[in-house]
Formats: C-alpha cells, sequence, structure tokens
C-alpha cells in the first residue's frame, strides 16, 4: 500500500526553524496488513534518521508508543494503517497536553506526578491480619479491568480539561485511585478508603470531569477512566462527601428530573452552588441571567411536571439507591 | 416522513430559540414531528452517574412510548442522543431490558430492545438525503464561512453510537454545512468539550474551553460556528462575553444551532429561527448572508 505519513515535528532544543511545531510529509510504501508504527519504523530506517518516536513491544503492552493518530490518541504499535488512511494519507502527532521531547516523544514527568499524587499503593487502615488476605474472586475480576492500564498516556493526551487545566489528576490517576477504593485490602476493615475519598472529592479530583469521554474512547486496553471517576464519584456521595457544587448538581438534577420529569434549568445552578446561603456564587451568575433575561432566553418561572408524573417519582422511589451517611462537611477526618 | 419526536429539555428551557426553529425547518422539508406524550429527561449523563438503572429506565420508558406510536425518533440534541444510545446499547443484555421491564410494565409500557434514536442531523443523510435537502436551498449562503461543533456525546463513545456501522457519522456536521453552501471552517477542536457539564462545578475550566474554541475558530475568520448541541450552546454563546472576559481578549463569535443554520440557507428569516434570543449577536453574519443590509 502506498501511503504519505504526515509527521508534526519538532526540536524544541535546535536552534533556526525546527525549534517550532511544522510538517513533514514520508511518502511510503507499506505491507497491507502493517501497523502506524511498521510505517514509523520503516522511515526511521530507511529515509531519516532524525525521526524520533518511542517504541519497544509493538504488541501493544509496553505502552510506549502512545501518540495521536488523525487528531486522536491511541497506540501506533496497535492502529492497522489501512483503517485510518483518509486519502492517502495518516496523520501523526506527539501526545497531547504533555510536552514535547522531540518529533513523538513527550516527557511524562507530569504523568508520573499525578500517578504518584494518588499514592498508588495499598493502604491498609485497620488491624492487619495474621495471616495472607483473603479476597474474593469477584473483586479481583471486578478491579483486573482497571489493572489493565499500561501508562500509554493516550487517556492524559486527549483530557479536555487537562488541557485547559494542568492541575486535574487526570483520567490515569484517577483510575489509577479508583483500582484501591474498589480493592478490599485497601481503608478500613470494611474496604472502604476514606481518606482518599476525601482527598479525590477536592478541586483538581473526581468533580472537575466533563464526562467528555474522550479518555473511554483513547484507551487502548478498555479501562474507560471516566467511568472510574464516575464510580469514585459514587463512592465518595455514599460516604457522605456531598457538601461540593458536583454532588450538589447531580443530586439537584436527579431529584428535578425525579419529581417532575424534566430538567427545572432555573433552579438546577442555584441549587448546584449551594442555594441562596451562597450569595457570591449567585451574583457571579447576574450578568448571564440578566442578558438571557432581556434576550427572551430564562427558562419558565414555573416549572411544569410531565403528564402522569406520578409514574415517573414512583420509578424513582423504586429505584433509589440507600441513602449516604450523614456528614455536613467535608473537612478532612484525618487531621 | 414522520418521526416521534424527543426534542429534550434544553431546546424549552435554556435555548428556548431551537425548539420552534427545529419544528418550522422539518415542516417545511416534509419531515412530520409528534412530540412524544409525557417524554422525560434522558438524565444527559448525569442521573447516570448516581443511579444508571433509573436513568435507563426512563429512557426505556421514552423508547417504548415512541414503540407505541410505531414510529423512529428524532432528536434535536447531542447530548440527549448520546445519553439515550449508550442507554439502548446497554439494554442490548437481554437480562439487564427484561429487568427494566419488569418497571415498567406498572404503567402498562414495555421495550422491545430494538428502538434506534437519531438526532436530525443523522436523519438527514442518513434517511432524508442531502441531495433531496439540497433541492430546498434557496440563499446563497458561500460567503458565510462556518465551522463545526459537535457535542461530545454524539461523537463519543463510538461504539454505543454505531459508528463502526455510521462512518459517515464523524463527518455529518461538515457535509451538511458543505450541502447548505456554506464555507467550511475546519478546526480540531470540533469534537471536543465545551465545558457545559463543569459550568456550576469549575467556572474557570468552563470558560476557559469556550474562549479556547470560539477564540481558536473567530482567529480562523468564521463568521459563525454551528452545533446540533443546546447544551454547547448555552455555554459557547450564553457564556461567551464572560469566556472572553476571562480570556481578556473580544470573541463575538455568533454561535448557531443546527436548524438555524438550515432555516438561512432556505430562504427563512432570522427572526422566524429565532436568531433575537442569542446573546452573541447574529447580525453581522445576517448581513454576510444577505438576509438585511
Amino acid at each position: 500500500m502506498d501511503v504519505t505519513i504526515r509527521v508534526k515535528r519538532q526540536d524544541p532544543e535546535a536552534d533556526g526553524e525546527h525549534r517550532l511545531p511544522y510538517w513533514q510529509e514520508y511518502p511510503v510504501t507499506i505491507a497491507d496488513n502493517a501497523t502506524v508504527l511498521d510505517a514509523l519504523i520503516q522511515i526511521r530506517e530507511d529515509d531519516d534518521g532524525t525521526l524520533s518516536l518511542r517504541c519497544s513491544c509493538r504488541s501493544a503492552i509496553c505502552g510506549s508508543c502512545a501518540m495521536r493518530i488523525n487528531g486522536h490518541a491511541g497506540l501506533a504499535c496497535k492502529t492497522i494503517a489501512n483503517t485510518v488512511v483518509q486519502d492517502g494519507v495518516i496523520t501523526v502527532e506527539p501526545a497531547g497536553v504533555m510536552p514535547v521531547v522531540k518529533d513523538l516523544v513527550v516527557n511524562f514527568d507530569m504523568f508520573w506526578e499525578k500517578i504518584e499524587a494518588v499514592d498508588p499503593f495499598l493502604k491498609h487502615m485497620g488491624r492487619e491480619p495474621d495471616g495472607e488476605y483473603i479476597v474474593s474472586n469477584d473483586a479481583m475480576l471486578h478491579l483486573s479491568g482497571v489493572t489493565s492500564c499500561i501508562m500509554c498516556g493516550a487517556c492524559v493526551s486527549d483530557c479536555t480539561v487537562l488541557e485547559v487545566d494542568p492541575t486535574f489528576l487526570g483520567p490515569a490517576a484517577l483510575a489509577k485511585a479508583y483500582r484501591f477504593t474498589a480493592d478490599p485490602r485497601d481503608g478500613d476493615s470494611d474496604g472502604v478508603s476514606m481518606e482518599r475519598l476525601w482527598a479525590l472529592s477536592e478541586p483538581t479530583g473526581v468533580w472537575d470531569c466533563t464526562r467528555c469521554n474522550e479518555c473511554v474512547q483513547a484507551c487502548p486496553k478498555g479501562v474507560a477512566p471516566m467511568d472510574r471517576i464516575m464510580a469514585i464519584r459514587e463512592q465518595a456521595i455514599q460516604q457522605g462527601y456531598n457538601n461540593n457544587n458536583g454532588a450538589r448538581h447531580t443530586d439537584a438534577f436527579t431529584e428535578s428530573v425525579a419529581h417532575s420529569g424534566r430538567l427545572d434549568e432555573l433552579r438546577l445552578p442555584i441549587k448546584s452552588v449551594g442555594g441562596f446561603t451562597n450569595m457570591p456564587a449567585l451574583m457571579d451568575y447576574m450578568p448571564v441571567a440578566f442578558r438571557a433575561l432581556r434576550r427572551g432566553k430564562m427558562p419558565p418561572i414555573a416549572h411544569k411536571n410531565v403528564d402522569n408524573v406520578e409514574a415517573v417519582r414512583r420509578l424513582f422511589r423504586q429505584l433509589e439507591p440507600d441513602p449516604p451517611a450523614p456528614r455536613v462537611s467535608n473537612n478532612s477526618p484525618f487531621g | 416522513m414522520k418521526y416521534a419526536f424527543f426534542p429534550g429539555c434544553v431546546s424549552q428551557g435554556g435555548a428556548p430559540e431551537l425548539y420552534p426553529a427545529a419544528r418550522v425547518v422539518c415542516q417545511r422539508l416534509g419531515i412530520e414531528l409528534e412530540e412524544i406524550p409525557g417524554w422525560t429527561c434522558t438524565g444527559a449523563g448525569v442521573i447516570q452517574e448516581k443511579n444508571q438503572l433509573f436513568g435507563d429506565t426512563l429512557n426505556a420508558r421514552n423508547f417504548a412510548k415512541a414503540e407505541q406510536m410505531g414510529l423512529p425518533i428524532l432528536t434535536i440534541c447531542s447530548t440527549c442522543q448520546g445519553v439515550m444510545s449508550q442507554a439502548n446499547h446497554r439494554m442490548r443484555d437481554a437480562e439487564y431490558l427484561a429487568e427494566i421491564n419488569s418497571y415498567l410494565a406498572e404503567e402498562g409500557l414495555e421495550y422491545s430492545g430494538q428502538s434506534e434514536p437519531k438526532h436530525l442531523l443523522w436523519i438527514l443523510i442518513e434517511d432524508y438525503g442531502l441531495d433531496r435537502l439540497g433541492g430546498y436551498i434557496t440563499r446563497q449562503l458561500t460567503d458565510l464561512k462556518i465551522a463545526p461543533f459537535y457535542g461530545c456525546y454524539i461523537v463519543r463513545p463510538t461504539e454505543a453510537l454505531d459508528i463502526a456501522d455510521h462512518p459517515e457519522r464523524q463527518q455529518s456536521l461538515e457535509m451538511l454545512i458543505q450541502t447548505l453552501g456554506a464555507t467550511l471552517v475546519d478546526f480540531e477542536g470540533k469534537t471536543r468539550c465545551c465545558g457545559f457539564p463543569i459550568l456550576t462545578i469549575n467556572q474557570k475550566n468552563s470558560m476557559a474551553m469556550v474562549g479556547k474554541h470560539t477564540s481558536e475558530v473567530k482567529d480562523l475568520g468564521a463568521d459563525a460556528m454551528v452545533t446540533p448541541c443546546p447544551l454547547c450552546h448555552l455555554n459557547l454563546d450564553g457564556f461567551q462575553p464572560k469566556a472572553a472576559s476571562q480570556a481578556r481578549r473580544s470573541i463575538d463569535l455568533p454561535i448557531l444551532h443546527m436548524p438555524q443554520l438550515i432555516g438561512l440557507a432556505m430562504g427563512m428569516s432570522p427572526n422566524e429561527l429565532g436568531m433575537k434570543r442569542h446573546i452573541i449577536s447574529t447580525g453581522p453574519l445576517e448581513v454576510k448572508a444577505g438576509v438585511r443590509r
């Protein structure tokens, strides 16, 4: 197959024009079943020894070759070239968010700092068992979904929050955190990781995720980091860490729909920020509300119920999970 | 052509200009819409994160009602599309569907699992045909430079959205813009997040996203951005002044709902399409489109 590999290159340490990103095109002839990585290695071996990229196992195990292919992160070794070629061209860029070292090689320091920030090791808070920890098969099978992470950074590359806010813990570290909050050996003798759930509910934690699904789409191993982030939110709410805008938003949203069948857009933001006791946040919305009012854009003041709303309310009563443990403050119980 | 219409909450709430615009455009195109009686919110992914079973049951309830009408579902919201598709995808598990149906039985409803809810954007391409749509175009929009903005849930995750069977869905908005005769301004951020879901949680990040996408498109010389998602519209239009002030620059990029751009190309007036209700004025764009002087 004849294909042009269009590579975004950069050498930040060089003098001259190559210090800034530029595009270089490499026309290559590759086998029909060749991967994007095969094509890049062929270019480096035969055409241009200055092209830099990371790779090792070529089998989607080592996680070295994550990069953006046609704008989206993935492993070059797991991507068959003929499935992504568009009009004879495949566009290859370095992973996003992390700074470029050279060409397709990025600096992973921030990735590892975030992983370290979630204490990626078991922290048993109860009494140590006398012998080995006995854990159910189901619990370990459940964790195998998250432990499949190969730390390739594809999710971090495409995270829409990290793109604008480097302080966010990000999908890889939060999925790693779930690997411990969902481990029955972590936390107290009931397997509840109170300290972690408190810390993960703080700013830069689980509530900063936009639920955009980029990480779910990018992950080559099916870890689905966003789903793990949602699961941590649920664990935290269940433990009573619900004194934040995120948890209030979820509660108010659900209540609105459970009560009337539809979303009450006028009251939702008020409830999310903590009601009328949080005047600064409400005042902050005033210019937006005023502009909307002037344009006749405000949601209806009187929020109507859908027909047969009793059926919706009954469904909610039937399916409502157990109420969370009462807790009024998000202050750390751990000092 | 007749569909069971699922408008979604925002098209009648925070973006009330969308509902009548979609209705009038569909009517002119000969697409008949019959609203699903007593439809409920899809849960927008928010209910699902707290109580997935409740959220999915609400969707099954809507699907069952549409099945009673004997009509396929049409929506005008990217977020609703994604949440419906994800719920539907989970309900391919027969056991899960049976459990959900056991809750619906009390209301005398049952969902077969066979529904395929579709956004108007997909319907125009897959059911209606862009050639046929082209026949309705009476206004020359070549001078208008339009950038697409999809909304996360209509592009990801691809598995639930049947992208493998419908690869054209990933280019659908660009195809529509070009069919309508406008000049396409392609940009990398078109499938990224508008920041709306974290508006009340981390407003600074939410505004940074609005600022990034709208500035990028503005700097590419676009006259407007078009979106099939009313939630994106709320943030990109309604909060653009705030985002611009955070970014310390002027942006002033009009954001059009997808049916509004279609209506403009069909010769309809901005008033008819509710464009007066936008926060960012569509005036300069209307002049450029030759709608007014």
